[in-house]
């Protein structure tokens, strides 16, 4: 078995003739590297470090206590709070859309159709997506101006689209079908054995549920969810253009901390602010991975 | 444990009456009628649609049949659902639940059937010890190798004490050794537990070893049911002849009951068969080589001499390959009489007389 390995691979992993040479296929992979430690561990790294240089540029930890003010804490919560509720929403939706999906026929034009579909619509979002909800069920968009006409009113206590409920709305818009797209692989992996292993030892479907699918799903749920949480905490774009009022939620915060119009910007802070943002997504993440771990075992 | 073999040692006669399952017009399942004795198993042989499995399924109860009847112990079942019907069901592969220990899921019908907990685990630690996991208890599926799941599997549907034991093709998705070790273990248990049984099977060979009576279904119809040996000495229809073992095809003319194979009179299976041209269906055991120049049958010379183009060994038996000029013939014989005919040898063949069959396909060109 080790000796009959690829050929193609075992020449491409022989040092490059004597010396010890970095092996070939490694070569493949130094662009993703660095593109990685530009853009990813290079801006970590400037934050850690900015966040732990006082206003007078000592070494201090005063950035820190900046967190503390209310308003910050207000941004805080609204985060978590959007976060939370389109994650729990887009789970829930985005879950019993995938298992319409999963127990239909596996080539068919129902499952090809939501895949494709989830594929784009699980990567739009910014600009164009706030866009196309303005224009369509904003105080001037066609649907809530036709709706209008015909006596209805969209917002009759108030327009709320405007705010953190629009905002989680348009959230949806990308968060179920991203859910349909990592929980799908999850729902492949329920055999229809254990379905009819429960029947014919004598359990009802919801004896199936109970013991043996819903077990068997729900850490997968609960880290997609927890994937979905990270993917609205740290979406910007989406909300820098629908709400006009700044700070209301931390990647706003941030942004109004660095580019302050009042003259008031302060890098340090808006650095701390960011490393307590990634310590949250890498807590999340880290769940969400050992979940996965989790799943894998038993859903292959 | 010893209860638990006592209480389900008497089992029941199960009995499918004139079954039908037709699947968007297409006929999966043909008028199939057959009664297995209590304690009986009967193996359902047949290549993939056969039907075989669709038999299995409507049995079980996870499947709606189209007409016909389902009795257990003479009470009509059919229209019970699954969950109702008091059958112990082992599946291909991969049906223990992942996330339960072998001990949770042996004793998962058990909980189904609000046995209390310390029942469950002492009756599911017996069930373990009756196929030989008493070790393994704690452990999970993946944890398990294939052979060892389908025995957890077959302990768990054991548990519940089922009037009736499905297999569907328990043995298909493990390898050779470990597949001819759990058959035996299958029939071991099955025997001492008494349970009747239906095993579903594509494979000739496991069904000829562990069954007490083997059907063979082809498309979708029972086209013989009956002991082992019966089904492979005396096939009852050319497709039986060529599904299950190996079949010499050679050129013949059948008149007046008897075909003439290369100057060799062979009686017929069915002496009814029109004459004319055909094919005849010859065991390899039913052909004998000399060497030639040996005064050799009545064949007067000529028509069955050919070359050994390649000798099998198979252990206490060879199989020698024969090559006619016009037609490949394979013999099997003891390994110390193949020894005299090494590749490249001149051979002559010797055909005995047991009755043969007629190819269908040629069987039907005769008839058209």
């Amino acid at each position: 078995m080790t000796a009959a390995g690829n050929p193609a691979f075992n020449a491409a992993a022989r040092p490059l003739g004597g010396g010890r040479r970095l092996p070939l296929t490694w070569l493949g992979v130094v662009p993703f590297f660095i593109y990685v430690g530009i853009f990813l561990l290079l801006p970590t790294t400037i934050i850690v470090a900015g966040s732990l240089v006082g206003p007078d540029g000592s070494i201090s930890l005063s950035n820190f206590d900046g967190i503390n003010r209310p308003f910050m804490f207000k941004s805080f919560v609204n985060s978590i709070e959007i976060s939370t509720i389109s994650a729990v929403l887009g789970a829930i939706f985005g879950a019993l859309l995938a298992y319409a999906v999963a127990t239909g026929d596996p080539k068919g034009f129902l499952r090809r159709s939501v895949m494709s579909a989830a594929g784009v619509v699980a990567q739009f979002g910014g600009v164009t997506l706030t866009f196309a909800f303005v224009a369509t069920i904003g105080t001037e968009g066609i649907v809530y101006l036709w709706l209008q006409q015909h006596g209805i009113e969209m917002y009759p206590n108030g327009v709320w689209f405007f705010d953190l409920p629009g905002l989680t709305l348009i959230y949806l818009y990308f968060q179920i079908p991203l859910m349909v797209l990592v929980f799908i692989p999850a729902l492949d992996g329920i055999r229809p054995q254990w379905r009819e292993a429960t029947e014919s030892l004598g359990g009802s479907g919801w004896h199936y549920w109970r013991y043996v699918a819903g077990p068997l799903l729900f850490p997968s749920f609960l880290g997609c969810t927890l994937l979905l949480f990270a993917n609205a905490f740290s979406a910007y774009a989406t909300a820098a253009a629908l709400l006009t009022q700044g700070g209301v939620i931390l990647p706003l915060q941030v942004q109004a901390l660095l580019t302050s119009e009042t003259g008031s910007s302060s890098p340090g802070l808006a650095k701390a602010l960011a490393l307590a943002m990634v310590a949250v997504v890498l807590v999340v993440m880290s769940l969400y991975a050992l979940l996965q771990r989790r799943t894998s075992q038993w859903l292959r | 444990m010893g209860t638990i073999t006592r209480a389900a040692a008497t089992g029941v006669e199960v009995r499918l009456e004139h079954l039908r399952r037709v699947f968007a017009g297409v006929v999966a399942l043909d008028e199939l009628s057959l009664t297995l004795a209590p304690g009986e198993l009967v193996a359902l042989l047949g290549p993939s649609g056969c039907g075989k499995t669709t038999a299995l399924r409507l049995v079980a109860g996870l499947d709606e049949v189209t007409s016909g009847k389902v009795l257990f112990g003479g009470t009509d079942v059919t229209t019970l659902g699954a969950n109702r019907r008091d059958v112990g069901m082992v599946f291909q592969a991969y049906s223990l639940f992942p996330h339960m220990t072998a001990r949770q899921n042996v004793a998962f019908g058990l909980q189904m059937r609000r046995v209390d907990e310390q029942e469950r685990k002492r009756r599911a630690d017996a069930m373990l010890e009756l196929v030989g996991l008493s070790g393994f208890a704690d452990r999970y599926a993946h944890q398990l190798s294939g052979g060892q799941q389908q025995r957890v599997a077959l302990a768990r549907a054991l548990a519940i004490q089922p009037k009736v034991l499905l297999l569907d093709e328990p043995l298909s998705a493990l390898d050779a050794k470990v597949r001819g070790r759990l058959r035996d273990e299958i029939r071991r248990v099955q025997l001492e537990v008494g349970i009747t049984t239906l095993f579903v099977t594509h494979d000739q060979e496991e069904a000829l070893a562990i069954a007490d009576r083997v059907g063979v279904m082809n498309k979708g119809r029972l086209e013989q049911l009956g002991p082992p040996t019966t089904i492979y000495t005396r096939p009852a229809t050319p497709f039986v002849a060529e599904f299950v073992g190996l079949t010499n095809r050679i050129e013949g003319d059948v008149k007046g009951g008897e075909v003439i194979v290369r100057g060799t009179r062979l009686p017929l299976v069915r002496p009814d068969t029109p004459d004319g041209q055909a094919v005849a269906l010859v065991r390899p055991e039913a052909v004998s080589l000399g060497s030639d120049g040996d005064a050799g049958g009545d064949a007067g010379g000529g028509p069955l001499v050919g070359t050994v183009i390649a000798v099998a060994f198979l252990g206490a038996t060879s199989r020698v390959t024969v090559d006619l000029g016009d037609v490949i013939v394979l013999a099997q014989m003891p390994t110390s009489q193949a020894s005299a005919h090494p590749a490249g040898s001149r051979v002559r063949l010797t055909l005995r007389p047991d009755p043969v069959l007629i190819a269908r396909d040629e069987t039907a060109a005769a008839e058209a």
